[in-house]
């Protein structure tokens, strides 16, 4: 049995293990170096998922290829990235505790899972291993009312989807008679037409995994959970969780239910729309940030769909591309709400940014360089992320679709230049913001320059996002 | 007979009769033999750590709460135990290293418990 394909998951859960064990034995607080380490095993990760073979392992539960590869060391490096998002911001706040970087560990631990499951089983267990520690993480500032209830909210919610998944899955399992992907995919080849229950199975399984995404119409808990959560938290949820949702959306429609894309397409066309508008029209009355942000997570959601919904190979790559800027777009800007301090308390208004293009030129530079490129203006990276699954869409006649799409966005431009004419025309109140601790202005500065200069190397990562994509349509 | 089925569950009548007959033999005999001194305490309902009958909404201890999830935890390994026990000469090295893996991971988790002072009530 091939067990050490597996060896990424197992070493990084062999070092959570540790590294839990370590932090629990001395007696002062060790959130530091903890958090150092667990970035060490994340990056360690992401080197042994760059150096896997592929193949189907574990009785065909785990599968790895170039999809999996890539989405992993997306999902690593959001992780390490979200994680030093918290270094300072956790301190400052008392929320220095040792299991922060654990948990984003073993929630890591489950984003790979995820992305490698090749059967329903393991969907499950990547899911909930993801879920656990997000629903802890949301309730992490557990003296907070806010956070204790955004906690409680996702808890209560995101059972609500693991439900609807493990009802689905076992429509699909009664119906199909087993839950291996590769076995599920062969039986929906040969047979003719497709029975109703592998149907409803089938919707039941997108929305668990939509409400994963925060896909309309199951993202209700999107923005009280994010508002709720302490920053960094936020920041984590938004990036590396979708990534991997969305990457277990696509194995799961594009593998097993490849054949059935007819049945599954139009639900994926609905969604993608509905949240595109939603995104875009719920996010215009925000005057919070994290709420506003968490709209513009929604509306970007719905952008990356638009790639699945075309069920192409330039579709998928253009969904793989979108997620991978919206990754790097998104935790810049957190990066900046991060950082967002006024007499050593923690603010999030809109208003709060007022003046910053006077007072702390390079952090507003960097934020306008992220509302920028969320709203798609060229020649920033999430335009590049918009345009491809665009052009997938015209390429494969769904006009509707695109012309929905840049309607939306010109809508989303709104609120994203609205910040920015906060930060530059608007007067500063009476005390600035503090200047960001350099933690931040690192992480601030690296994904600013790689949305500055995606359009200078595009070729790497599309080339690799195209190996990918045919990796997983075979 | 002419229904097998209900005649499968002709043990479980049986059952049922010598339980009750237990129950109530105990119960009636304590009735008819002891002497009885009740008080409020002994004639109220056993709830352990709790007044029986009270407000719902009345805050609780977590620490109640906590030792349940414990319990809980350590009560669900011992039912993988049983059937892994039984099964173990089918299942070989490969079900036995499983199970220590299994058992690791939790000895971990109750490495953690006890340093942060899970276990102790005070």
């Amino acid at each position: 049995m091939a067990w050490t394909l597996a060896l990424p998951e197992l070493v990084l859960a062999l070092c959570g293990l540790a590294i839990l064990l370590i932090g629990v034995l001395p007696k002062r607080d060790t959130f530091f170096p903890m958090a150092m380490a667990v970035t060490g095993s994340l990056l360690l990760a992401a080197v042994l998922v760059l150096g896997q073979q592929e193949g189907v392992a574990l009785n065909g539960l785990y599968v790895a290829d170039s999809f999996s590869s890539f989405m992993k060391v997306l999902a690593l490096i959001g992780a390490a990235l979200g994680l030093l998002l918290a270094l300072d911001y956790n301190t400052r706040e008392r929320l220095n505790r040792f299991e922060y970087p654990v948990l984003v560990l073993f929630a890591t631990l489950g984003m790979m899972v995820m992305i490698s499951a090749n059967d329903l089983m393991s969907v499950y267990l990547g899911l909930e291993l993801l879920s656990l520690p997000l629903y802890v993480m949301a309730a992490f500032d557990r003296d907070a009312g806010r956070s204790a209830e955004a906690g409680l909210k996702y808890f209560v919610l995101g059972a609500l989807a693991s439900g609807l998944l493990l009802y689905g899955a076992s429509l699909v399992y009664g119906f199909a008679g087993t839950t291996n992907f590769d076995r599920l995919a062969a039986a929906f080849a040969a047979q003719e037409g497709v029975s109703p229950g592998v149907v409803v199975g089938l919707v039941f399984v997108m929305a668990g995994l939509a409400f994963k995404i925060s896909a309309v119409p199951f993202h209700m808990w999107t923005p009280d959970v994010y508002e709720g959560a302490p920053t960094p938290v936020t920041a984590f949820f938004a990036a590396a969780p979708k990534v991997a949702a969305l990457a277990l959306l696509a194995r799961v429609l594009l593998g097993p239910f490849a054949d059935l894309a007819a049945q599954w397409q139009q639900v994926v066309v609905l969604i993608s729309i509905a949240s595109m508008l939603l995104g875009a029209f719920a996010a215009i009355g925000q005057r919070n940030l994290k709420r506003l942000m968490a709209y513009s997570s929604i509306g970007h959601v719905g952008y990356a769909l638009m790639g699945l919904a075309v069920v192409s190979d330039v579709g998928l790559r253009g969904l793989i591309v979108y997620i991978a800027i919206y990754v790097f777009m998104n935790i810049g800007a957190f990066a900046v709400l991060v950082a967002m301090r006024r007499s050593g308390r923690a603010v999030e208004q809109v208003e709060d940014l007022a003046g910053l293009g006077r007072t702390d030129p390079a952090m507003a530079l960097w934020m306008a360089v992220f509302m920028f490129s969320m709203a798609g203006i060229p020649p920033l990276a999430g335009f590049f992320g918009k345009l491809y699954v665009f052009l997938a869409a015209v390429q494969g006649g769904y006009w509707t679709l695109a012309v929905i799409g840049v309607l939306t966005s010109v809508v989303a431009a709104y609120y994203y230049l609205r910040i920015v004419k906060v930060m530059y025309f608007d007067q500063p109140p009476e005390a600035a913001l503090e200047r960001a601790p350099p933690s931040l202005s690192v992480v601030m500065a690296t994904t600013g320059l790689f949305n500055l200069a995606f359009c200078l190397f595009p070729a790497p990562m599309l080339a690799a996002a195209g190996i990918a994509a045919a990796a997983l349509l075979g | 007979m002419t229904q097998p089925l209900l005649a499968d569950y002709f043990p479980i009548l049986v059952f049922l009769a010598i339980a009750g007959g237990i129950a109530l033999a105990m119960v009636g005999g304590s009735l008819l033999l002891a002497r009885q001194k009740p008080d409020p305490e002994k004639l109220s309902a056993y709830e352990c750590g709790f007044e029986p009958f009270d407000d719902t909404r009345r805050r609780f201890d977590v620490r109640f709460y906590l030792v349940a999830i414990l319990f809980i935890i350590f009560d669900l390994e011992v039912a993988f135990l049983f059937p892994w026990a039984v099964a173990l000469g089918d299942i070989g090295w490969f079900g036995f290293w499983s199970m220590m893996a299994f058992l690791g991971v939790l000895t971990i988790g109750f490495i953690y418990e006890w340093r942060k002072g899970a276990l102790d009530w005070e």
